[in-house]
């Protein structure tokens, strides 16, 4: 028999799309979730007060250092032993995302923000434009464009790392393969690769649109 | 040509610094999982567990299990839970008149799930260790299992002697990764965190050998084609149970009332041949394996 027809038998397909659905709702709502974050820590990075830049700072770099993996235990066990604050796997996967990739974003948007030359703001206030307005109608717009590459490939970095939560016990796409391939491994030895090439497929499929748009974008938003 | 060597030196050092750390980080106190170390300051648990009558209020028992160790947890066509472990948490759950929530745990998460109350009951082949004994209760046991050792039928490993220098693939937080690293020290160990992993580890030819609860390894080995299992028992012959959160006395008591009065009625044996006999055919005997009403008999 061979390997390939694993993907054959009934259920399989249906269990692997069930499992992505698992990985792309994770994923999706991080990723939602974690723009206005972003916006927002990237504004607050730009402020003068620096109690507030102090913290961003350890905020930052308390997030960038821990390896994910780490940060998704602590959210998983720890706050549930130390403060009896008892989030399910998914809970704690979506917390942790929101909070590294909302500290990546922030960053990005920190780096965008600065680099539009101060020239803009000051010609702005010339015109008559509120600080506020200028924000909104000047800066932002421009920060927007150099923003778009690096944070479409955050959000496939995230859609990605999605694959940790595996090891809280969330059943995604990657668990779902694993419990597929066990099922039928006496019947289909093979059919290891067979699946992993699939879920490889999957995430390619969902990652590659995210690529395209961004690229149209870019492109148009060159001509404006 | 001239060369520079400025960049070479800075190379060199770079690669120095990276050995120093990683030199650094090999001695650390704990070469264990993140939650190995985690689970040491259990003693300060705060998440407690469910009583008894919080478990029938919420109308579900939420019970650890594996959900790719066939045929003791696994998920089968249907996409279902099922095997000799889930067969028990079916009756567990049924007699305490509550449905049962599955919970899918890797081998090294079985105690911070309990510690951290995400279940009530782990049901995951869990063997009885002083160690583990330590941060979770254990009730009365349902299996016994000792370690077994299968390997390529072309190149057998019939004695632990054999290994010596060789790679041994083991699954993380199992009793066979405790034996080998304090009775066989010059055994290379592979460890991986899933068992399909570990498996695709012996299939690749990454290991000499794979052990883990003899069971598990006779089971794969009659379906893989050109594996033996040399080592049948190895060890001390263990004994599974099930495990609830530390102090969780309530619990504990009605498992072990449990076991005890389904030992009446050989509930274990039908599980067996439900579940395993399918598996294993003729190669076990079921009173090898099965414990009934918590009594091992040697």
């Amino acid at each position: 028999m061979s390997g390939a027809d694993i993907l054959l038998q009934p259920g399989v397909l249906p269990r692997l799309l069930q499992g992505l659905w698992v990985t792309v709702w994770i994923a999706a709502v991080s990723v939602g979730a974690c723009i206005p974050v972003g916006l927002l820590v990237g504004w607050l990075m730009t402020l003068r007060n620096p109690v507030v830049r102090f913290l961003m700072r350890i905020y930052l770099d308390f997030i960038r250092i821990m390896p994910q993996l780490a940060l998704l235990f602590l959210a998983y066990y720890g706050f549930a032993r130390w403060f009896d604050w008892n989030l399910d796997a998914t809970g704690a996967c979506v917390l942790v995302f929101i909070l590294w990739g909302g500290a990546e974003l922030g960053d990005l948007v920190r780096g965008a923000l600065q680099s539009i030359p101060e020239i803009q703001s000051e010609s702005a206030y010339v015109l008559g434009l509120s600080d506020w307005q200028s924000f909104v109608h000047v800066i932002l717009p421009q920060a927007l464009r150099r923003l778009l590459p690096a944070s479409v490939n955050l959000a496939t970095r995230i859609v990605k790392t999605t694959s940790l939560a595996v090891l809280l016990g969330v059943v995604e796409v990657i668990k779902v393969g694993q419990q597929i391939i066990d099922a039928n491994r006496f019947q289909y030895p093979n059919g290891t690769l067979w699946i992993y090439g699939v879920i490889f497929f999957m995430y390619f499929i969902v990652c590659w649109p995210l690529s395209i748009v961004a690229r149209r974008l870019e492109k148009r938003w060159a001509n404006d | 040509m001239t060369i520079s060597f400025k960049p070479f030196k800075a190379i060199v050092a770079a690669s120095a610094a990276l050995i120093m750390g990683a030199s650094l980080a090999a001695c650390g106190p704990s070469a264990g999982t993140p939650s190995d170390s985690a689970s040491g300051s259990s003693s300060s648990a705060k998440a407690k567990a469910r009583t008894l009558d919080e478990i029938k209020e919420s109308g579900e028992l939420k019970v650890a299990v594996f959900s790719d160790k066939a045929p003791f947890g696994y998920i089968d066509k249907d996409g279902k839970n099922a095997g000799y472990d889930v067969y028990f948490a079916q009756r567990l759950a049924k007699d305490l008149g509550v449905e049962v929530k599955y919970t899918s745990v890797d081998p090294a998460a079985r105690v911070d799930v309990l510690t951290s109350n995400k279940v009530d009951v782990v049901l995951a082949n869990f063997t009885v260790t002083d160690e583990r004994a330590q941060k979770v209760d254990f009730a009365k046991p349902y299996m016994k299992v000792a370690l077994g050792v299968v390997s390529p039928e072309d190149a057998p490993i019939t004695d632990v002697s054999q290994l010596d220098g060789k790679t041994l693939i083991i699954a993380k937080g199992t009793t066979a990764e405790t034996w080998f690293e304090k009775n066989a020290p010059n055994v290379k160990l592979q460890k991986y965190d899933q068992y399909a992993d570990a498996y695709n580890a012996l299939l690749d030819g990454r290991g000499d050998a794979f052990s883990t609860d003899n069971t598990e390894v006779l089971a794969w080995a009659k379906s893989n084609k050109g594996f033996t299992v040399g080592i049948t028992k190895l060890g001390d012959e263990d004994t599974i149970a099930p495990a609830v959160q530390k102090g969780n006395k309530e619990l504990l008591d009605f498992i072990n009332d449990e076991i005890v009065k389904l030992g009446e009625e050989d509930f274990f044996h039908k599980d067996y041949e439900e579940t395993l006999e399918p598996v294993y055919g003729n190669e076990a005997n079921p009173d090898d394996i099965v414990v009934e009403g918590g009594e091992v008999d040697d």
